[in-house]
C-alpha cells in the first residue's frame, strides 16, 4: 500500500513538472512571436503589434485565442486521420525534447523528476543518452511534416512537404557531425555533465576551448547554420517559402491544427538555441565566476536558471536578426551548402576533433 | 536510472497526446462549422484544382533519402564511439585503436558520399 502511495506521488511530480514544461514552452513561444514581431518591424523601420494591451504584449494571445475559435476545415479528398495526427507528430517531439534540456543546475526535467528533496537538486547525473536523445527524438517531426502534405490532397503542400523531408533530413546529418564534437571532448553524453565540464569563467565554455584544435569552434559555426535550416527560419524556409509555394505543408491547415504547428516551429527555435548555450555557450554557467559562481546549492541552481534563460534569449534574438536580414537561398544551393559543404567538413572536423582528443587531451 | 529516464519521457509524451486532445475538443466546442463547396476545395490559386494531388513525384527525392540513411546509421555508432573514447585515457594503445577505426569507418563513409557526388546524384536538377 505504502509502496502505491509512493508510486501515485511520484506520478502526479512528473505530470506536474510536464505541466510547468508546457507553461513555459507556451509562455516563450507567445513572447518570442511577439518579439520577432517587433524586431522584424524595427529592422523594417516601421512599429509592429503596438495596439492591443500595453505596448502590443497582449497582441499574441489574441491571435492564440482567434485561432482556437476558427473554423476548422479539411479539404474534401483529403486523408481525414492523418490530416489530423500530422500537427501532433510535429507538436510532440518539439515538446518532448525539452525533457533532457538543462535549464539550470539540476533542473532538467529529467533530473528534478528523479529529485526527492530540494537538498538533491544538482547532485543528480542527466539523461545518459541526452545528446543522442536529442537528435533522435527532434528528427521525429519531418515525419510530421511529410504526412501533413501527402494528407492535405493539395499540389502546394506535397510540393512544400517533399522540399521540406529533404532539407531536414540534409541538415540532421552537420547537426549530428557538430554536436558530436563537445561529446568527444567532455567524454560524455549526459548535457548536464557536458555542462560542469564548462564550469569557470567565460573562457572554458567550449567555444572558446583550443583543446580540440580548432574543431569546438568550427563544430559551432556549423550547427548554427545547419540549425538554422533545421527550425526553418527565413535564409532556409525553403518548404514554406510564401512567394513559391503559398505557405508550404500547412497551406490547407487552419485554426487549433496551424497553431499547433506554428507553436512547435518556435518551440523548435528555442530548442535550438538551448542545444547551442548547453554545448558550446557554457549552458547554465556565469560567464564570469562572480557573477554567481561563488555560490553553492539552492542559490546556484537559482542563479544557473537565470544565465541559461539569458543565453538563449541573446541567441534567440540572434537566429531572429538573421531571419529577418537575409534573402531565401534556391533549392539547389540550398542542398548544395549541406552534402557538399557543411557534410564533408563536418566528417573531417570530427576526425581532427579524434586526432586531438587521441594525441593531445589524453596526454 | 535510466528506466526512470524513460519514465519521465513516456509520461511527458502522454502528456504531450492529451493537450493535443484536449486543445482541439477545445475549439471544436467553441468554433463555427459552416462547411460549403467551395470552402472544402483545395487551395489552387483561386482556380478549381486539377486532378489530385497524389501523383507521381521526382525521384531526386529518394535517391537523397537514401544517402541520408546511410548517414543518419553512422550516428548510432559515432555517439557512442564519442562518448567513450575519453574513456580510455589510461589505456592509450587502445585510445589509438578506436581513433584508427573511426578514420577507417569515416574513410569508407566518405567513400560513398564522393561516389554519388561523382555519379551527379548531388546535383539537384
Amino acid at each position: 500500500m505504502d509502496q502505491l502511495i509512493q508510486l501515485a506521488i511520484e506520478l502526479v511530480k512528473i505530470v506536474v513538472i510536464a505541466v510547468v514544461v508546457l507553461v513555459f514552452m507556451m509562455v516563450a513561444v507567445l513572447y518570442m512571436v511577439l518579439k520577432l514581431r517587433w524586431v522584424i518591424a524595427r529592422i523594417q523601420s516601421r512599429l509592429g503589434p503596438n495596439r492591443t494591451g500595453p505596448w502590443g504584449v497582449l497582441q499574441t494571445v489574441a491571435d492564440a485565442l482567434k485561432l482556437l475559435q476558427k473554423e476548422d476545415i479539411i479539404p474534401c479528398g483529403a486523408d481525414k486521420w492523418l490530416f489530423t495526427i500530422a500537427p501532433a507528430l510535429v507538436f510532440i517531439p518539439a515538446y518532448l525534447v525539452y525533457v533532457v534540456i538543462p535549464f539550470g543546475r539540476g533542473m532538467a526535467p529529467s533530473q528534478l523528476a528523479m529529485t526527492h528533496s530540494l537538498g538533491e537538486i544538482g547532485k543528480l547525473p542527466g539523461l545518459s543518452i541526452g545528446v543522442m536523445y536529442l537528435s533522435a527524438i527532434s528528427s521525429i517531426g519531418v515525419i510530421g511534416i511529410v504526412v501533413a502534405g501527402w494528407a492535405s490532397n493539395n499540389k502546394w503542400s506535397l510540393l512544400g512537404a517533399f522540399r521540406g523531408a529533404s532539407q531536414l533530413i540534409a541538415y540532421e546529418v552537420p547537426i549530428i557531425l557538430a554536436m558530436v564534437v563537445p561529446v568527444l571532448v567532455s567524454g560524455s553524453m549526459d548535457l548536464s555533465a557536458i555542462v560542469d565540464k564548462q564550469a569557470g569563467g567565460f573562457w572554458h565554455w567550449n567555444l572558446f576551448q583550443l583543446q580540440a584544435g580548432p574543431a569546438l569552434p568550427i563544430a559551432f559555426l556549423m550547427l548554427i547554420i545547419a540549425g538554422l535550416a533545421e527550425i526553418n527560419v527565413t535564409p532556409f524556409d525553403i518548404m514554406e517559402a510564401e512567394s513559391e509555394l503559398v505557405a508550404g505543408f500547412n497551406t490547407e491547415y487552419s485554426g487549433m491544427k496551424f497553431a499547433l504547428f506554428f507553436l512547435a516551429e518556435f518551440a523548435a527555435a528555442f530548442t535550438l538555441a538551448a542545444i547551442i548555450t548547453t554545448l558550446f555557450l557554457g549552458g547554465y554557467n556565469p560567464p564570469l565566476a562572480f557573477l554567481g559562481g561563488q555560490l553553492s546549492g539552492l542559490a546556484f541552481s537559482a542563479v544557473s536558471l537565470f544565465w541559461f534563460l539569458a543565453k538563449c534569449w541573446v541567441l534567440v534574438i540572434f537566429i531572429m536578426w538573421v531571419r529577418s536580414t537575409l534573402p531565401r537561398v534556391r533549392v539547389d544551393q540550398l542542398m548544395n551548402l549541406a552534402w557538399k559543404a557543411l557534410i564533408p567538413v563536418g566528417l573531417v572536423n570530427l576526425l581532427l576533433a579524434g586526432a586531438y582528443v587521441t594525441f593531445w587531451m589524453a596526454k | 536510472m535510466l528506466a526512470k529516464d524513460f519514465l519521465t519521457i513516456g509520461i511527458f509524451a502522454l502528456f504531450g497526446i492529451a493537450f493535443i486532445v484536449i486543445t482541439l475538443i477545445a475549439s471544436w466546442a467553441v468554433r463555427p462549422h459552416r462547411p460549403s463547396d467551395a470552402k472544402l476545395s483545395t487551395y489552387e490559386c483561386g482556380e478549381i484544382p486539377i486532378g489530385p494531388a497524389w501523383t507521381q513525384f521526382r525521384v531526386g527525392y529518394y535517391i537523397y533519402a537514401i544517402i541520408f540513411l546511410i548517414f543518419d546509421v553512422e550516428a548510432i555508432f559515432l555517439y557512442p564511439w564519442a562518448a567513450q573514447l575519453l574513456g580510455f585515457k589510461n589505456n592509450h594503445a587502445m585510445m589509438v585503436m578506436g581513433f584508427v577505426d573511426m578514420v577507417i569507418f569515416v574513410a569508407v563513409l566518405s567513400v560513398g558520399l564522393a561516389w554519388a557526388w561523382k555519379k551527379g546524384v548531388l546535383e539537384w536538377k
